[in-house]
């Protein structure tokens, strides 16, 4: 690694303060997983980490806090993984214990956190190349675009074909999160999809954050009666692997019939991908076998193979019925 | 040619490692690389700064507390190796893929390969030398030596790391929840069934191998 310094602030003012008017040389830091992978490998080169874990005022004990709140519960950025996978969030959000309990390895899970999960880089090997100068990275085209893109985008229609690394964002995109963001100009609060931009937006950052500006953490909405979330994932590995592909549902039963359905995809597009059609399709129907056989297609619908990877239509189909099965207690057929 | 000297693989390595540390302090005051500033200017008085060069560090180890002065950039685990010569915890992949490199931070375990050794100050960190109590074995070890739980034994620190912690939370109650628990540790040699047997002995499954 490059040499840098290390700033240890006592308060997000003065971590702001510091970041502003240097983006790229001063970049902040929680649990370092991304960061330090990113500095090891070259591809980031600050001057100065501002370690967020330090904070000792009223924003970094939000941070650090989860806790059901007036509208729903809280969860600070800084919560580790581990934290959110073991901790007391209620059935109704089990869909974002389960991505956190599932994402990297449990040593991983002890440090990385919920802020550094969302804004974690893209794992495409072209990006992570250090001799590799691709869009993302401010090149001329995309690389895995006639290259080896067995694990890229199905959706989202480039010019840049990354998945989106974070598995914490599928199951908050289905939960309805709000993320809170504090930047120099005060607080401002978004819905979690908002957070990410697609490359035809933004091709060389993943998400929406302005300069200096910090995830305080994010804000799960009361939970409609009765309301049931699942995640369902394949992996090639089962431990220190990202995703093949990834589906998290949010779902009601009223007087037998579908509400207030959400489910997002992982891992098949640019950003976390809500699968409006779906729901849409789902919603005030009954749920069965036969329904979800029927819906789980147009999950996919406008998802183009890039040579390597059309086996994630079928993949990311399966799982949103695994998905539907298990948050409904359907059994799955013979 | 006359007789060769005595080398031991680890006295070589030794030997490069010292001198990594001697270039590498000598280098921010003789060139000052990218960081520049040796130490930021005009920093409020809610701001600390450490680095970029040595800086100053107390860390507890195994129960007793060591100094040294090391960059801000230095990790945990290059520091427990080129610094305090404990050699215990490996460096493998260095991105914290596969777990050789792992301590346990206020008893739990993590990654040292991607933390910053600065940023244990004031944590009580374990490494597999803290494992034992003076030449006596803690069970587990013991365990692994009857199971032949190590071939390279390049993993085997970073496994008793990760199972030490397992037994204690107690999420070790069958072969699946252990194997579960085991799972951001890798051994290239494919000693899994020996290990998850030497665990599952020492956490008394019933029905373990």
């Amino acid at each position: 690694m490059e040499p840098f310094t290390l700033i240890r602030p006592r308060t997000l003012d003065a971590a702001q303060t510091r970041a502003l008017g240097a983006p790229a040389e001063r970049v902040y830091k929680a649990g370092g997983i991304d960061l330090l992978d990113l500095l090891k490998e070259g591809l980031a080169r600050p001057a100065e980490l501002i370690d967020l874990r330090s904070l000792g005022d009223e924003h970094g004990q939000a941070m650090r806090a989860l806790a059901a709140s007036d509208s729903g519960w809280s969860v600070g950025a800084l919560n580790t993984l581990a934290a959110i996978s073991a901790s007391a969030l209620p059935q109704a959000y089990a869909a974002l214990r389960e991505a956190a309990g599932s994402a990297a390895t449990p040593s991983i899970r002890n440090s990385a956190t919920l802020g550094g999960n969302l804004l974690q880089r893209p794992r495409c090997w072209y990006f992570r190349h250090r001799d590799l100068h691709c869009l993302k990275k401010g090149g001329e085209r995309c690389l895995a675009d006639g290259g080896e893109n067995k694990f890229h985008a199905i959706l989202g229609g480039g010019p840049c074909h990354i998945v989106h690394p974070s598995t914490l964002a599928v199951a908050l995109v289905a939960l309805d999160a709000q993320v809170e963001i504090i930047g120099a100009e005060g607080p401002r609060r978004i819905p979690v999809g908002e957070l990410f931009a697609l490359p035809r937006v933004s091709p060389t950052a993943e998400n929406t954050l302005g300069e200096g500006e910090v995830i305080r953490g994010v804000t799960l909405p009361a939970a409609a009666a009765g309301q049931r979330s699942v995640y369902e994932v394949a992996k090639e590995k089962q431990s220190f692997d990202w995703p093949l592909a990834e589906v998290a549902v949010a779902l009601s039963v009223e007087g037998g019939a579908l509400r207030t359905v959400r489910v997002a995809l992982g891992h098949v597009a640019p950003t976390p991908w809500r699968a409006v059609q779906v729901e849409e399709a789902l919603t005030g129907q009954a749920p069965s076998a036969e329904l979800f056989a029927r819906v789980a297609a147009l999950a996919t619908q406008g998802a183009r193979s890039l040579g390597d990877n059309a086996y994630k239509i079928p993949l990311v189909q399966g799982l949103v019925r695994a998905a539907l099965h298990r948050a409904c207690d359907v059994p799955v057929p013979a | 040619m006359s007789e060769r000297p005595k080398l031991t693989r680890r006295g070589l390595l030794r030997g490069f490692g010292t001198a990594t540390v001697i270039a590498g302090c000598a280098k921010p005051t003789a060139e000052g690389a990218a960081g520049e500033t040796a130490q930021p200017e005009d920093l409020p008085a809610d701001v600390v700064a450490i680095g970029p060069g040595a800086a100053p560090l107390s860390l507890e180890i195994n129960g007793s507390v060591r100094s040294l002065e090391v960059a801000a950039s230095v990790t945990l685990l290059a520091a427990l190796r080129d610094h305090l010569d404990l050699t215990g915890s490996k460096e493998v992949c260095d991105r914290g893929a596969c777990g050789a490199c792992m301590v346990l931070v206020d008893g739990v375990p993590m990654n040292s390969c991607m933390m910053l050794a600065h940023d244990l100050e004031g944590r009580s960190i374990t490494t597999v030398e803290g494992l034992a109590i003076g030449d006596t074995l803690a069970p587990l070890q013991s365990a692994f030596i009857a199971h032949d739980a190590a071939q390279c034994g390049f993993c085997t620190s970073g496994m008793l790391i990760s199972a030490t912690a397992l037994l204690r939370t107690g999420d070790s109650k069958d072969r699946s929840s252990i194997a579960e628990g085991m799972a951001g540790n890798l051994c290239r040699c494919g000693s899994y069934h020996h290990i998850l047997a030497a665990i599952e002995d020492v956490a008394g499954v019933q029905g373990g191998a």
